[in-house]
C-alpha cells in the first residue's frame, strides 16, 4: 500500500465504502424479501433472484413507455416505478405461493428444487422476452452525477438514493413485522401454525400473503438495482447466492441480524476488491462466512432455536 | 453366494434391475449406438455416479447436498492435472518460454511448476488423490456441520456456497487451474492413447462396470445395518440419537462415501471427454446431478442411472433443435418431479409395474412395496414439517 498518499487512501477507502454501500443497499434489500420467506416462513425461495429480475424489467418497461408516450413525466416515473414493481413482483409471489409453494411446506428440500425450476423457467422467459442482451432503463436526470464532499471524493447520486430508498423500507417492514396486528399474525403462524389457527388466524392467507409480500421487496429491489447496474436474464441469479449467505449469516429469523450481515458482507467485498482481484475477493469473503458459520451454525444474531 | 445375492444385488427385484441395466449399457448401447453417441452415454454415465452418490445422501441420509460437482470436479481435476502434467513433456512443449509445463501455465507467465501440481507426476498419487481428497474435503465439511446439528437446508446451502468458493478460485487462478477454459488437450494415459476409438471403447467398459460395481457397493451399504440406521435418522434422527446412536459420525461417513463416488465418476469423465472444467463444478452442474436423482427416484440406485441417461438424453436432443424450450423443459421437470412424482422413474415403475401381469414374476411381494412406499413419503412429510 505504500505508493498511496493518506489522502488518498483515504477517499480510497470513503469510495469503496460507499461502493460498497451501493451493494449494500442492493444485498439488504433482497434479503429483507427472502428474511421474511426464508426467515419466517422456511420457505427455501432460490427463484428470489427472478422475483427482482422482474422488477427490474417492470422499471425498464415503464421507462421505455413514459419515454415513449409521455415525456413529460419522465422525471418521476421513477417512483412511480418503484410501486409497480413491488405490485407486479407481489402479485406473481402470491400466484407462485397459491399455485406451487403451499403444497410444498411440509418439504422444504422439495421447495428448493421446485423453486429452482421456477427460476429457470423465468430466466428463460426474460430472455424470450426481453432478448439475452442486457438493458438499462433512461433514469430521470436528477439521479444522474454525483456529490462532491471534497476534491478527491466522488459519491454517486444514485447511491444515496438507494439507500435512502433501502433505509425506507427497513422501516417500512419492521413496523410492518414488529409493531402491526398482521405482524403479529405472521409471527405467531411461524411459532406454532396449529395454535395460531385456533385462535382464529387464518394462517393460509397469512402464508400467501407474507410470501407475496416478500417477493414484492424483492421487487422493489429490482427497481433499485437499475439504478447502479443492467438488467440481464440471468442478472437475479448471481445474487441469490450472496442473498441466502447475508440470511443465514444474519440469523434466519433477525431483522437486526440481517441488517448487520448485509452491511458487513458489502463491505467485506467492495474494500477488499480494490487490493486484491474482484474474484479474489468474493472467494476470501465467502470463505470467511463459511467459516464463521460452520463455527456458530445458528449466524450472528438469532434468537435460541434449532431449526 | 446367498449373501452376495441379498446384500450386493438387493435380492430378486434387485438383482434383475441391475441384470436389466447391465445388459443395456454393456450390450444394448454399444450395439446400437455409434462411437460419438457412445461416447456420449458414456459422458452421461459418469454424471451418473453424481446421481448414485446422491441416493445414498440424499434419498437414504435426508441429507440434501448441493455440492455434489465439488467431488465431481476434484475428481476430474486430479485426473485432468496427471494427463496434462503427462501431455507436457518438454519436447511437445517446446516452443514454450518454459518447456515442460502445462501450456495455459506458460501463458500466465510462470515459470515453474507449482507445488501442489508436483505429486501429480505419479500415477499412483492421482489415483490416491481421486480417492482420497475428496473424502478428506467432504469429512472436514461433514464433521464441522454435522458436529453441530446443522442439517437440511442450511447444510444444502453452505454446500452450495463452497461449490461457488471453488468455481470462483478455479476461474479466477487462471495460472494455476486453466481458469474458465479448464484443463485441455489431454492426450495420453501412461503412454496409452486415449483419444483414438479403441480405447474410446475401452474406456466406456471401465467406466459401465466401475458404475455397476459403484452401485453394487451402495445396495452393500444400503442394506447393512448403516443403511438401516440411515433411513431411521432421515424419519425421526432424535429418536435414533436417544437410542444410543451417535447420528452424526454416521453422517459424516455417508457424505464422505459419497463424496469419492462422485469423484470416481469425475475422473472418468476426464479421461472420457478428454478435458475438464469449471463450468463442472459449480452451482448448476451440481443442482443438475440432484435433479437427475429426482427424475429416476431418490430411492432407487439404478433408477437414477436412467434418470441421469433420459434427463442429458432430453437435454442434448432439445439443445440441439429447440434451445430456447430446454431451460422451460428442465423447470417444468422440477416442478413435476417434485410435485408429483417424489419417487421419480422408480417410483412409478414400483407402483404400476406390478399390476401388469408378465411382470408380477419380477418382483419380491408387489403389494407390500408398493404400500411401504406410500407411507414413507407421507412420514417424510411429517418429519420434516415437524422441525
Amino acid at each position: 500500500m505504500g505508493e498511496y498518499s493518506v489522502q488518498e487512501l483515504t477517499s480510497i477507502l470513503a469510495m469503496q465504502g460507499f461502493a460498497g454501500i451501493s451493494l449494500f443497499s442492493v444485498l439488504l434489500l433482497m434479503a429483507l424479501g427472502l428474511a421474511i420467506i426464508f426467515g419466517q416462513m422456511g420457505v427455501i425461495n432460490m427463484a428470489h433472484g427472478e422475483f427482482m429480475a422482474m422488477g427490474a424489467y417492470t422499471t425498464y418497461l415503464l421507462s421505455v413507455v413514459t419515454e415513449s408516450y409521455f415525456p413529460a413525466f419522465m422525471n418521476y416515473y421513477f417512483l412511480f416505478a418503484i410501486v409497480v414493481s413491488f405490485l407486479v413482483a407481489g402479485l406473481f409471489g402470491y400466484l407462485t405461493e397459491f399455485v406451487l409453494i403451499r403444497h410444498l411446506y411440509k418439504r422444504p428440500l422439495d421447495t428448493l428444487l421446485a423453486t429452482w425450476g421456477l427460476s429457470l423457467i423465468m430466466q428463460q422467459s426474460f430472455r424470450s422476452i426481453f432478448g439475452a442482451r442486457e438493458v438499462s432503463p433512461t433514469l430521470p436526470d436528477w439521479l444522474m452525477g454525483s456529490w462532491m464532499p471534497t476534491e478527491t471524493i466522488f459519491i454517486p447520486i444514485n447511491g444515496m438514493f438507494v439507500l435512502g430508498l433501502t433505509t425506507l423500507v427497513t422501516i417500512g417492514v419492521f413496523l410492518l413485522m414488529y409493531r402491526s396486528s398482521w405482524g403479529l399474525n405472521v409471527r405467531a403462524t411461524t411459532q406454532n401454525r396449529v395454535m395460531s389457527g385456533a385462535v382464529g388466524i387464518n394462517t393460509k392467507q397469512v402464508d400467501r400473503l407474507t410470501f407475496a409480500l416478500g417477493c414484492g421487496i424483492a421487487g422493489i429491489a429490482g427497481a433499485a438495482f437499475t439504478t447502479i447496474a443492467s438488467t440481464g436474464p440471468t442478472s437475479g441469479s448471481l445474487y441469490i447466492v450472496d442473498t441466502f449467505m447475508v440470511v443465514v449469516f444474519g440469523g434466519a429469523a433477525s431483522l437486526f441480524g440481517t441488517i448487520a450481515s448485509a452491511f458487513t458482507i458489502a463491505q467485506a467485498q467492495s474494500i477488499l476488491e480494490f487490493f486484491i482481484s474482484g474474484s479474489m475477493a468474493k472467494v476470501f469473503t465467502l470463505l470467511a462466512l463459511v467459516i464463521i458459520l460452520m463455527m456458530r451454525p445458528e449466524g450472528l444474531f438469532s434468537i435460541k432455536v434449532r431449526k | 453366494m446367498n449373501f452376495v445375492y441379498e446384500r450386493f444385488l438387493g435380492g430378486k427385484s434387485g438383482a434383475i434391475a441391475l441384470g436389466i441395466l447391465a445388459l443395456l449399457i454393456l450390450v444394448v448401447l454399444p450395439l446400437a449406438l455409434d462411437l460419438f453417441r457412445l461416447n456420449l452415454v458414456g459422458k452421461y454415465l459418469t454424471y451418473a455416479f453424481a446421481a448414485v452418490s446422491l441416493v445414498l445422501l440424499w434419498g437414504y441420509g435426508g441429507i440434501l447436498s448441493l455440492g455434489q460437482g465439488i467431488f465431481f470436479g476434484l475428481g476430474g481435476y486430479a485426473m485432468a492435472m496427471f494427463l496434462k502434467l503427462e501431455a507436457s513433456d518438454p519436447e511437445s512443449t517446446s516452443i514454450q518460454t518454459t518447456p515442460g509445463i502445462p501450456d495455459f501455465m506458460d501463458w500466465n507467465q510462470l515459470t515453474e511448476l507449482p507445488w501442489f501440481w508436483v505429486p501429480f507426476e505419479s500415477f499412483t498419487f492421482t489415483l490416491l488423490a481421486i480417492l482420497l481428497v475428496p473424502s478428506i474435503f467432504a469429512f472436514i465439511i461433514g464433521y464441522s456441520m454435522f458436529k453441530r446439528r446443522v442439517g437440511g437446508v442450511y447444510f444444502a446451502i453452505i454446500t452450495q456456497v463452497i461449490a461457488v468458493i471453488l468455481t470462483v478460485l478455479i476461474v479466477g487462478q487462471q495460472g494455476f487451474t486453466g481458469g474458465i477454459n479448464g484443463i485441455t488437450d489431454l492426450r495420453t494415459l501412461n503412454g496409452w492413447d486415449i483419444r483414438d476409438d479403441s480405447s474410446k471403447y475401452i474406456l466406456y467398459f471401465i467406466n459401465a462396470i466401475l458404475l455397476l460395481g459403484v452401485i453394487m457397493v451402495s445396495k452393500f451399504i444400503l442394506t447393512s445395518k448403516l443403511g438401516q440406521l440411515l433411513l431411521a435418522m432421515k424419519d425421526k434422527e432424535d429418536r435414533v440419537r436417544f437410542s444410543g446412536y451417535d447420528v452424526s459420525n454416521f453422517k459424516i461417513f455417508v457424505f464422505c462415501v459419497s463424496a469419492v463416488i462422485a469423484a470416481i465418476g469425475g475422473a472418468m469423465f476426464t479421461l472420457q471427454v478428454g478435458f475438464m472444467s469449471p463450468s463442472f463444478v459449480g452451482i448448476v452442474p451440481s443442482i443438475e446431478m440432484v435433479i437427475f436423482a429426482a427424475v429416476g427416484g431418490r430411492m432407487s440406485l439404478v433408477g437414477v442411472v436412467y434418470g441421469t441417461l433420459l434427463v442429458n438424453y432430453g437435454k442434448t436432443a432439445f439443445s440441439e433443435t429447440f434451445p430456447e424450450l430446454w431451460l422451460f423443459l428442465m423447470g417444468g421437470l422440477f416442478i413435476a418431479v417434485v410435485m408429483f412424482f417424489p419417487n421419480g422413474l422408480a417410483g412409478i415403475y414400483n407402483k404400476y409395474a406390478p399390476k401388469v401381469k408378465f411382470l408380477k414374476p419380477l418382483f419380491d411381494k408387489p403389494v407390500q412395496s408398493e404400500k411401504k412406499s406410500a407411507t414413507k413419503i407421507e412420514s417424510e412429510a411429517t418429519t420434516e414439517g415437524a422441525k
